[in-house]
């Protein structure tokens, strides 16, 4: 059946990522979320419904941490849920926000996503041991490092891929990044560096990996009727899609992510797209870890399966390529605040389709797409959009 | 979940794998053990390399998400699902301290009921009620419980059982909480026309709203349930209920604690504070009465199954809805509401009404 209502981003904003930011959740939350309203020209007053996108409540130490950070995303005297879905949440988050509008249930729903792993001691990686299924996976001592590198290794045995192609993407992503101002960690880097940084767990080494990062961003998302009062341009969410796969990934090939073209496919046939690679004019697709990124490329059906790492050879997802990847920096080079970092592309994808990304602006793109991925290797949540 | 959702499945006719377009489950990471527990939920289900998401949200809210995406024209059955394996929680107070605010209200060792405790005596200090009020929901709700097969604490107790049970935080005794269960529910939803080609008895939904307060300890209301005032507001404008008392025949309403339950029935307007008295005097509220209350047993009597508790609710106005409520069963239930709390420190609730036609 169609969709009943059409949906439009009207506002976006989003916090610096760092390392360690001295703000607390509900103060990074409150200051994406009033970029957000002020990008939009509204006050909490206009927003109906609040939604929020975070991630472990391991990370904070808080149970039922969406109800800490409510006041914090204006929830107050709102209807407000939180959203969670893994790495995935914060593509997730304005997919919830679309149907609270699409539905008609409300006509401007804030959209937030946050994220604080600083708080996290020793290190967050800590918090995803508790990922693991307590009684098969857990006394193996296993973390995320560890399966995505079985997940890479498997990615480059099937299609025969050597590092050094995979390696590129963390060049593009993080020199991307440079041309981000919330952006953690741009620089211009070679293959060598990322083949000669430190080994994590092979073969993924260091540059390799995104960074763990606070912050936060959120949209507004308002109906047609809405929408066309406060601006002139509304970026449209034409398709949505999420799926998960198999909790058994041990059961799984990981050489495909069949999950993110399940989700891909829901998207492209709510907006109506037959060809990904040609209708889609720049992707935000997640990139937690350099393979990912190619990995995620093939799901969406940017190209077959094992031929990524060649269109990024070709320059064919640089910025100024046939289809721009990343071009705000991803999650490499940007900084990866788990739920923070998906809502990051949803922003990214706004801005370049409002022509507002500056110095990161791609030529004239009218549809876009932003996708993330998450829990252990299963989930996608895909947004297509429209100027 | 398995167990809930295969019997889910078979009462609406369906085979997941096909018939279901979306999966929506309500949980919460520290109360499952887990983080990112939903990477747990699609095996169970019938879910897997389908749409599913969680909710860190009460059982209420998930239905609110799954009714909002069959709204959309985008999905046409959805499955709802909320569980509680609270035995494997090894200490719940502290994991319930965890959802304070770290920096200004998290004290190290001190029992979160403290809260209850302070809300109950502002409630009770506010409105005139008594503690005798509250022990009688205690009394009637698990004396209810007692025929629900489900239910894991029926009992036969007095008003002077409850009124001197062991203290805990003044006015609060042991026995006006409710205590933590296991169990799941599975509920399938489906649009009008989809409905009417399964082989199934729909019950349908009318009204659903749910809002937060403020999680803030120093600033919010502590007399009245806010969060279901307006959340019953909403879902009665949606459900075109003019006078609750009037319009329901029925309410499942949370009684985390004993005095909540009258909060709530304040709060979704079905009485102010000195008629809700003489209601209960009365036996309004009872099973065979003009308003039945949780005739299930409510959380006191069924046990509190967290994240499920609402949807527990929910579960039980589907079953008296139908006329399936066994010895539960209330006269003539044609329209009822559940409504769901999401328990200590939080001011966050939900409301739904159903009707049977």
């Amino acid at each position: 059946m169609p969709v009943k209502r059409r949906v439009a981003v009207i506002g976006a904003g989003m916090t610096l990522f760092r390392r360690i930011l001295q703000e607390t959740g509900k103060e990074l939350s409150w200051e994406a979320s009033k970029m957000a309203l002020h990008s939009a020209g509204m006050t909490l007053n206009d927003v109906d419904t609040v939604t929020l996108g975070t991630a472990p409540d391991a990370f904070d130490g808080v149970h039922m941490k969406g109800e800490y950070l409510s006041d914090g995303a204006g929830a107050f005297h709102k209807p407000y849920t939180r959203v969670y879905v893994g790495g995935g949440t914060g593509v997730f988050t304005p997919i919830s926000g679309w149907w609270h509008v699409a539905s008609g249930y409300s006509d401007v729903c804030l959209a937030v996503a946050e994220e604080k792993m600083s708080s996290c001691r020793p290190h967050p990686q800590y918090a995803f041991y508790t990922i693991f299924d307590n009684i098969l996976e857990r006394p193996l001592g296993a973390n995320l490092i560890w399966i995505f590198s079985l997940e890479m290794c498997r990615y480059m045995n099937v299609h025969k891929i050597p590092k050094e192609k995979i390696a590129l993407v963390s060049v593009k992503n993080k020199n991307n990044a440079l041309d981000h101002p919330c952006a953690q960690l741009g620089a211009k880097i070679t293959v060598d560096d990322v083949l000669n940084s430190e080994i994590m767990c092979w073969p993924v080494n260091k540059l390799d990996v995104s960074p763990t990062s606070d912050g936060a961003a959120a949209v507004v998302l308002a109906s047609e009727e809405v929408a066309k009062k406060y601006t002139d341009s509304p970026v449209w969410i034409d398709g949505v899609g999420w799926n998960i796969d198999s909790t058994y990934w041990t059961n799984r090939d990981l050489s495909y992510p069949k999950y993110a073209e399940n989700a891909g496919r829901m998207a492209y046939k709510m907006a109506g797209i037959k060809n990904p690679r040609k209708e889609i004019d720049v992707a935000e697709v997640y990139d937690p870890f350099s393979y990912k990124e190619l990995h995620h490329m093939e799901g969406l059906q940017f190209c077959g399966k094992g031929e990524a790492p060649q269109l990024t050879e070709d320059g064919v997802t640089q910025r100024d390529g046939d289809l721009p990847v990343n071009p705000s920096g991803g999650l490499l080079g940007v900084g990866n605040p788990i739920a923070a970092a998906g809502m990051m592309k949803i922003c990214e994808i706004f801005w370049q389709l409002r022509k507002d990304a500056g110095k990161r602006q791609v030529a004239d793109p009218t549809t876009g797409l932003a996708h993330a991925w998450g829990d252990l290797m299963q989930y996608s949540s895909v947004v297509v959009m429209r100027s | 979940m398995f167990d809930a959702a295969t019997k889910a499945y078979a009462d609406a006719d369906i085979n997941p794998r096909e018939d279901v377009d979306g999966f929506v489950s309500a949980a919460e990471d520290l109360n499952t053990g887990t983080s990112i527990f939903d990477e747990y939920t699609p095996d169970q289900l019938g879910a897997v390399l389908k749409p599913l998401l969680t909710i860190s949200g009460d059982g209420i809210h998930a239905l609110a998400t799954a009714y909002m995406q069959i709204q959309t024209g985008a999905l046409d059955v959805v499955v709802v699902e909320a569980h509680s394996k609270a035995s494997e929680i090894l200490d719940p107070v502290k994991i319930m301290n965890f959802a304070s605010d770290p920096m200004l209200n998290r004290l190290p060792n001190v029992h979160p009921y403290h809260i209850a405790g302070l809300e109950m005596n502002r409630f009770l200090h506010e409105t005139g009620l008594t503690q005798e009020t509250c022990s009688q929901v205690v009394v009637q709700n698990r004396r209810n419980a007692l025929a629900n097969p489900n239910a894991a604490f029926g009992a036969q107790l007095t008003v002077k059982d409850v009124s001197e049970s062991q203290p805990l935080f003044a006015p609060l005794k042991t026995l006006d909480c409710s205590n933590t269960c296991d169990g799941a529910v599975v509920l399938v939803l489906a649009t009008k026309e989809k409905a009417k080609k399964l082989d199934s008895k729909p019950i349908w939904l009318d009204g659903i709203a749910w809002y937060n307060e403020t999680p803030s300890l120093e600033t919010r209301n502590w007399e009245r349930a806010v969060y279901a005032e307006l959340a019953a507001k909403r879902a009665y404008k949606m459900a075109r209920v003019k006078s609750p008392r009037k319009d329901i025949d029925l309410f499942e309403v949370d009684d985390t604690f004993s005095y909540k339950e009258l909060q709530h029935l304040r709060a979704l307007d079905v009485d102010e504070p000195r008629e809700l008295k003489r209601s209960i005097q009365d036996g309004d509220f009872d099973v065979d009465g003009e308003l039945p209350v949780n005739a299930s047993g409510g959380s006191l009597g069924v046990g509190n199954s967290l994240e499920c508790s609402g949807l527990e609710h929910v579960y039980e106005v589907v079953q008296q809805l139908r006329g399936e409520a066994g010895k539960l069963q209330a006269k003539d239930v044609e329209s009822a509401v559940a409504q769901s709390w999401r328990g200590l420190p939080t001011t966050s609730g939900a409301v739904a009404v159903l009707r049977a036609e």
